[in-house]
């Protein structure tokens, strides 16, 4: 009969190879790791594994995910390897302040670009009080080296403090210069605020505290997609950095804050104390960067970037060089592409991309063909860390459904409680991960297992349960053994159904796993999270479409093996069957 | 014959003697089926104990003793996801006949139960009609030669015309082989065609036990005269037994039977007949259940908890 038992091997073969290539990271660092050693001191972190055989160390510089502080992960990136021994891992757009923090202390990274006025509210939980610039990098250091050993190195030079910007029409309609003016009128204005803003003490609440503010309405908002509603009209107001270049792009005014409400944020790179004390050149190199840029300079650098679509590591190589900090000699054109640039990573071959103030991102159909090879590792990232995923979960989900069948007073809460975790949210439960597993493919594999568990556990239980009771009793009473009966009868009956289940986790699990970009596992998530800071259109769309396509592509695969599964006698009821009784004797 | 009648929260005592085919009728929810499996330890009995060959099952295990016991449930409980050949080879292969005789033995069952095994072996249940089924799982409950075969409802959902066709040579098998067979129906007319004695029982009881032409002489109380009554013409429909001479005419005389059963004796208890089809010596008592109550034979009758 038909029987695909070749998928088997097929299948396993590419969940091996799988396992192999989520060992390493994304595609771009891939080349450059092999082969070193990781020299973060205290207990190796899942995220920065120290591999053998390597002669220099490594170490892992991590980023935000919005253009300035990839940017500045960039630069803090290529500096290093200018001017120290030391290897480089990136782990640029990690999903905001907590995960680059918990990161950071895990030793998951060695270093990150922050704010001070961020360590100081978000982080330390104070308020931003009446010190200055000066009085907050003091409280901040004292604090994270007493609390973390954790060290802020020099300032880089610039404040990239939250701010109130309205469009520059209604500033002057409503002569608005001050935050106590806008709270006047702020009844009738809607506002759309940063997801981290709502949160932080540092924004929203305390702002509203501060100021008595209330607005007619407030939304949460990407990033990028702020600056576009308000140009729609859609916001009246929104929060901005003061080195974004967009503020001049589209007209808006920033509102003073006249009772000083908004602590100084001088930007700075934040360093594990660990990793100082065994590369203290570390910190030598990054000192480099004090007081190196103004707001202008990165406001500049922020704009080639947002607007004129280049890829952080050319804007970040040539302030570095700008400043003679690394040789000015562009790369050469076989630059490998980094995953998750913002865009057109070899734009020095390519003229027509590297024209800055191109308002037009290239179309899905162009970017897919121009990153195919980088789309082609994506595919193959994405589904390594759903097939791993996936695979581990099966080894759990396949057996425990079948204990849970055997002790079915324990099935209820089993399944209940693992349909619960169906239903924290994903980024959530990525961000519960990074304490424990560090940033990268692991924590990304784990949420996705966790995912891939319950309708595994619960179609497994189901199955075997109600695979043919007349069956089974039939294959008791002639004297097989339960486990006889569980292997030949009631495990070859439910398999349908357990393989819907696996199916089921596969477009889970391939479907979520676009958001393991957040935390830096790559996959086809990196293009979707680059195109939403920058609101690349065509950049989402050239992660998200591939990615459908490849949800619909498992579910057929597996629908393949599903059919393959079933049991011949199953499925053959149909014609045959009547004929036969019809010429019964 | 041999039956103690009732007590009170399902005393059932009874022996089929070794060859012959005893017929427990009953409405649903008497406890026949719940009896029947004592047999096989589907069930096991509170109190009181179920014997075979002699041998109390409690003391055999439960996988050696079924595989000793043929099993025939109402729909044939094929294994769908196994061809015809499988399924009839099943015991035989849990008791590690090699291939060729296991083979052999599938293809002699399937032509004893009348299917040709180059049409049928090599299909799946649902590719068969339900008298094909039912006569794939007779093949199957005979393949290793059992000494008893316990059959439940095995007619129970195949049309009128199918059920009596399989009637016909469930008698001609009974003529051959000889074994001893427990059949459960609610059927009165097939007990009467097929049982060598019959059983009637009712909230957990086995009201009356004894040959076909003892119940239509001296139904033991109220409820089995009315269900005797109940199927009218019933003596002209009953087949002519081979031991039950009087039977045949319509309405017959009564015949010398001993009166309604009483607490008689039991042959004793013989050695187990296994492997041979020759029928042993009459009075050869193969199984036995003594039951003061099993979990799902009181009054209810509820279906025993299974799985």
């Amino acid at each position: 009969m038909r029987r695909h038992h070749h998928l088997l091997p097929a299948l396993l073969a590419a969940t091996t190879a799988a396992i192999a290539l989520t060992g390493g990271d994304g595609p771009a660092w891939a080349a450059r790791e092999a082969g070193t050693a990781v020299a973060t001191a205290g207990p190796p972190r899942l995220g920065a594994v120290a591999r053998p055989g390597g002669g220099a160390a490594t170490v892992v510089v991590g980023s935000k995910n919005f253009e300035e502080s990839r940017l500045l992960g960039e630069m803090f990136a290529q500096l290093i390897e200018a001017r120290t021994r030391l290897r480089v891992q990136r782990r640029l757009g990690l999903a905001g302040t907590q995960i680059c923090f918990e990161a950071l202390k895990g030793g998951a990274i060695d270093v990150y670009p922050e704010y001070t006025g961020t360590g100081l509210v978000s982080i330390l939980g104070q308020s931003a009080g009446a010190g200055g610039k000066s009085e907050t990098l003091r409280r901040v250091r004292a604090e994270f080296l007493a609390r973390w050993n954790l060290w802020w190195i020099a300032p880089l030079g610039f404040e990239n403090a939250y701010e109130i910007a309205v469009p520059g029409a209604l500033a002057r309609s409503e002569h608005l210069a001050t935050l106590s003016d806008l709270a006047r009128i702020a009844p009738r204005l809607r506002a759309a605020f940063g997801h981290e803003f709502l949160e932080r003490d540092d924004g929203l609440p305390g702002l509203a505290h501060t100021y008595g503010i209330r607005f007619k309405s407030v939304q949460a908002m990407q990033e990028t997609l702020k600056y576009q509603a308000t140009r729609a009209g859609g916001v009246d107001v929104l929060d901005v950095y003061t080195t974004d270049a967009r503020l001049l792009l589209y007209h808006l005014t920033v509102l003073r804050d006249d009772r000083g409400f908004f602590p100084p944020y001088e930007a700075a790179p934040l360093v594990r104390g660990a990793t100082l004390a065994v590369h203290p050149e570390l910190g030598a190199a990054l000192g480099l960067l004090a007081g190196a840029f103004d707001e202008d300079a990165m406001r500049r650098l922020n704009l080639r970037l947002q607007e004129g679509k280049e890829s952080e590591v050319t804007v970040a190589r040539d302030a570095l060089a700008a400043l003679g900090l690394v040789p000015p000699a562009p790369p050469p054109p076989g630059t490998p592409a980094l995953s998750g640039n913002p865009a057109n990573p070899t734009n020095q071959a390519n003229p027509q991309g590297a024209r800055p103030g191109r308002r037009r991102p290239a179309g899905v159909a162009a970017i897919l063909w121009r990153d195919r090879a980088a789309l082609a590792h994506r595919v193959w990232t994405h589904l390594g860390l759903c097939a791993v995923a996936l695979l581990a979960g099966a080894l759990i989900a396949i057996p425990l459904g079948l204990y849970l069948e055997r002790h079915r007073r324990g099935a209820e809460p089993v399944i209940g409680l693992l349909g619960l975790i169906q239903t924290v949210p994903s980024l959530a439960l990525l961000a519960f991960m990074i304490p424990f597993l560090g940033v990268g493919a692991l924590p990304a594999v784990a949420a996705l297992w966790l995912y891939s568990l319950f309708p595994m556990v619960r179609n497994t239980y189901t199955g075997v349960r109600d695979a043919d009771p007349r069956a089974v009793e039939a294959a008791t009473a002639l004297g097989m053994t339960p486990g006889q009966v569980l292997r030949e009868v009631r495990l070859p009956l439910a398999a349908p159904v357990l393989m819907a289940g696996v199916r089921t986790a596969a477009v889970i699990t391939v479907g979520t796993a676009t958001l393991a970009a957040f935390i830096g596992a790559g996959g086809l998530g990196e293009p979707i999270v680059t195109g939403l800071q920058l609101a690349n259109t065509g950049m989402i769309l050239s992660g998200a479409i591939p990615a459908a396509a490849l949800a619909l592509l498992v579910d057929l695969a597996l629908a393949a093996v599903e059919r393959a599964v079933r049991p011949a006698g199953l499925d053959s009821a149909g014609a045959r069957g009547k004929t036969a009784a019809a010429n019964d004797g | 014959m041999w039956a103690d009648g009732t007590l009170a929260l399902a005393g059932v005592s009874f022996t089929v003697a070794a060859g012959e085919t005893l017929a427990l009728v009953g409405e649903s929810g008497s406890g026949k089926t719940t009896l029947l499996r004592l047999f096989n330890r589907l069930v096991e009995p509170t109190t009181g104990e179920a014997r075979v060959a002699g041998k109390p099952v409690s003391g055999v295990d439960p996988i050696a003793l079924r595989r000793r016991i043929g099993y025939v449930p109402q729909d044939g409980g094929l294994l769908p996801h196994w061809r015809v050949a499988r399924n009839v080879e099943l015991v035989p292969r849990l008791l590690g006949w090699d291939r060729r005789r296991r083979g052999e033995r599938a293809r002699e069952m399937l032509e004893l139960v009348g299917l040709d095994p180059a049409t049928h072996a090599g299909r799946y249940p649902a590719e068969l009609s339900g008298g094909q089924r039912q006569r794939v799982a007779f093949a199957r409950a005979l393949a290793a030669d059992p000494t008893v075969v316990l059959l439940d409802e095995p007619f129970g959902a195949l049309d009128a015309l199918t059920r009596l066709e399989l009637h016909r040579q469930f008698l001609e098998l009974k003529r051959r082989l000889a074994k001893t067979t427990v059949l459960v129906t609610h059927d009165l007319g097939e007990a009467f065609r097929l049982g060598d004695r019959i059983g009637v029982m009712r909230s957990g009881r086995l009201l009356q036990l004894g040959r076909p032409e003892e119940l239509v002489a001296a139904p033991a109380n109220d409820y089995v005269r009315e269900l005797l009554a109940l199927r009218g013409g019933l003596p002209s429909q009953l087949p002519p037994p081979a031991p039950a001479p009087p039977a045949t005419g319509a309405a017959g005389p009564p015949p010398p039977a001993p009166s309604p059963p009483d607490a008689q004796t039991p042959p004793p208890p013989a050695h187990s007949t296994a492997g041979t089809r020759i029928p042993p010596p009459p009075g050869t008592t193969t199984t036995t259940a003594t039951t003061a109550g099993s979990p799902a034979a009181g009054d209810r009758g509820t279906p025993p908890p299974q799985r």
